[in-house]
């Protein structure tokens, strides 16, 4: 009795249990069992993901459910996208005023002279001139969600997918050059692995000597990162300024030929192996990409126009 | 858990991922975003405690791992994300159901290392993205930065919101006229 009747602490401490342990004092503390079982499944899902394919049902069900959602949400919030335009400097918007009139009077020119149904689509004017240049027919897509840096891998999401013809193994380029490839789909979305990405590895050509090698991504989608290049033939040297273009593979997957890639901006020699490394910086602005378009069979059946390769709307 | 609860709970993730993925990109920092998807879990923990926290990290952090154009292997950002909550939940304890503006941001600080940590480390253990250690590090640094930015913006509403729903309105204090329970029933049992 005498124990009983001491003056009782304020429970305001963990207290022990009849294990040993130390018992949550909260009633919305996890249960331990429950921690452990969170921890087993986020395992089975890692094994899954990284030995089998099992997951691709899981990932391709996302993409139907969040694709539309993510769509609507760029469409929703474009005036808000367009806040960081506001903040330039004078200067960089007098330069901006400059090039644009000077494309201005290009464009104009252009129109005077390009078929009715062209114009019409003078958004996808670049896209177009790049589909009758490498000679093959492209899709038109927009870019409606990016990759975090945080994941490490740089990806994109673009509003079409199997309905309007794309397929996994497609390239992807927009007006100025090579954009990536298709690893996945889904009806109305598809997934796109950037140049840029640290796995992403793409034969390359360089324009002028016609020597092979491997393009291969650093991961940074900034202005100043550069492409890696490593040539097959150790002897020869790219040029600086040489152009580097996709050389392409078989039957066109996952990579079509004569894509332009970039321009090597410098070469380094490795004494050590007697290699030859250049950097090669992409035609593409990876950190602004808006309009692309995915290489497709001639006469793909496709929800929405196809822009073929002779420059025609279909 | 009522439904409304979950419900409440499910359209903020789903808020998170979507403006993480679809509109975020275009204020981002050579592409490192805001998690949102990180606060809306922490904000819950330091709300609700980590029972409530844990399940919705794991089901946040599987959608985030699944929505395009996400290509990392699947359950890498659960991992991430579950233990965030545990660090969070535990943060919670310690404070006693009082939040303070500087606690709060100390739990995000911890909770945005640790997650992009282990996001880290298991790219790495799988050779997921070649991506070299210092880069990494600074990504993590970036991303921690940012996320501390966006935790004023987010943090007081999406914790004000959980706590109106908050069903049952426990004493955050507990003293000696609190109720108290027969020592080893509720809990242990629960347990």
């Amino acid at each position: 009795m005498v124990l009983l009747q001491r003056p009782l602490r304020p429970d305001h401490g963990d207290r022990l249990n009849r294990r040993g342990g130390l018992e949550p004092r909260d009633p919305r503390a996890p249960k331990r069992a429950g921690v452990v079982a969170l921890l087993l499944a986020c395992a089975t899902i890692i094994t899954l993901d990284a030995s089998t394919g099992a997951l691709e049902p899981a990932r391709r069900v996302a993409g139907e459910v969040y694709g539309p959602v993510e769509k609507a949400a760029t469409t929703v919030a474009g005036p808000v996208i367009g806040i960081p335009g506001w903040f330039r400097t004078h200067d960089q918007l007098r330069e901006e005023v400059e090039a644009l009139r000077e494309e201005n009077t290009d464009l104009r020119g252009q129109l005077a002279a390009a078929p009715y149904d062209r114009n019409k689509l003078a958004e996808y004017e670049g896209l177009t001139a790049t589909a009758e240049q490498i000679g093959y027919a492209v899709v038109p897509a927009r870019v409606i969600g990016m990759g975090s840096a945080q994941s490490f891998s740089r990806t994109a999401t673009i509003d079409a997918g199997s309905a309007a013809g794309i397929q996994p193994d497609m390239t992807v380029v927009n007006g100025d050059g090579l954009v990536g490839r298709v690893l996945r789909v889904t009806r109305s979305t598809a997934t796109v692995l950037l140049l840029a990405d640290a796995d992403s590895t793409v034969g390359g050509r360089v324009g002028e000597s016609s020597e092979v090698g491997f393009v291969r991504g650093t991961g940074g989608l900034a202005d100043d990162d550069r492409l890696d290049l490593e040539l097959l033939d150790q002897g020869e040297v790219p040029h600086r300024g040489a152009t580097v273009v996709t050389w392409g593979s078989d039957e066109g997957a996952p990579y079509v030929s004569g894509i332009p890639i970039g321009r090597v901006t410098a070469v380094f020699s490795s004494l050590r192996d007697s290699s030859q490394r250049a950097e090669v910086q992409p035609y593409v602005d990876f950190s602004a990409l808006d309009v692309v378009g995915v290489v497709v069979p001639s006469g793909t059946r496709s929800d929405r126009a196809v822009i073929e390769a002779d420059g025609d709307l279909r | 858990m009522s439904a409304a609860r979950g419900l409440v709970l499910a359209v903020l993730v789903s808020l998170a991922v979507v403006l993480q993925t679809s509109v975020l990109p275009a204020f981002s920092w050579r592409g490192v975003v805001p998690d949102l998807t990180l606060l809306v879990v922490v904000a819950t923990a330091l709300v609700s405690g980590g029972r409530t926290a844990l399940p919705l990290a794991f089901v946040a952090g599987l959608v985030l791992d699944l929505v395009p154009p996400a290509d990392h292997v699947a359950g890498r950002w659960t991992l991430a994300l579950l233990v965030a909550a545990y660090v969070a939940s535990r943060f919670r304890d310690s404070q006693a159901g009082q939040q303070t503006a500087t606690a709060t941001m100390a739990t995000v600080l911890a909770c945005s290392v640790v997650a992009g940590s282990v996001f880290g480390l298991t790219g790495l253990l799988l050779r997921d993205p070649a991506v070299p250690v210092g880069e990494m590090l600074a990504v993590i640094g970036a991303g921690t930065v940012l996320d501390l930015v966006a935790a004023p913006l987010v943090m007081p509403a999406v914790m004000a919101l959980l706590r109106r729903m908050q069903p049952d309105r426990l004493p955050s204090v507990v003293g000696p006229l609190a109720p108290r329970r027969p020592q080893g029933v509720g809990q242990e049992q629960a347990l």
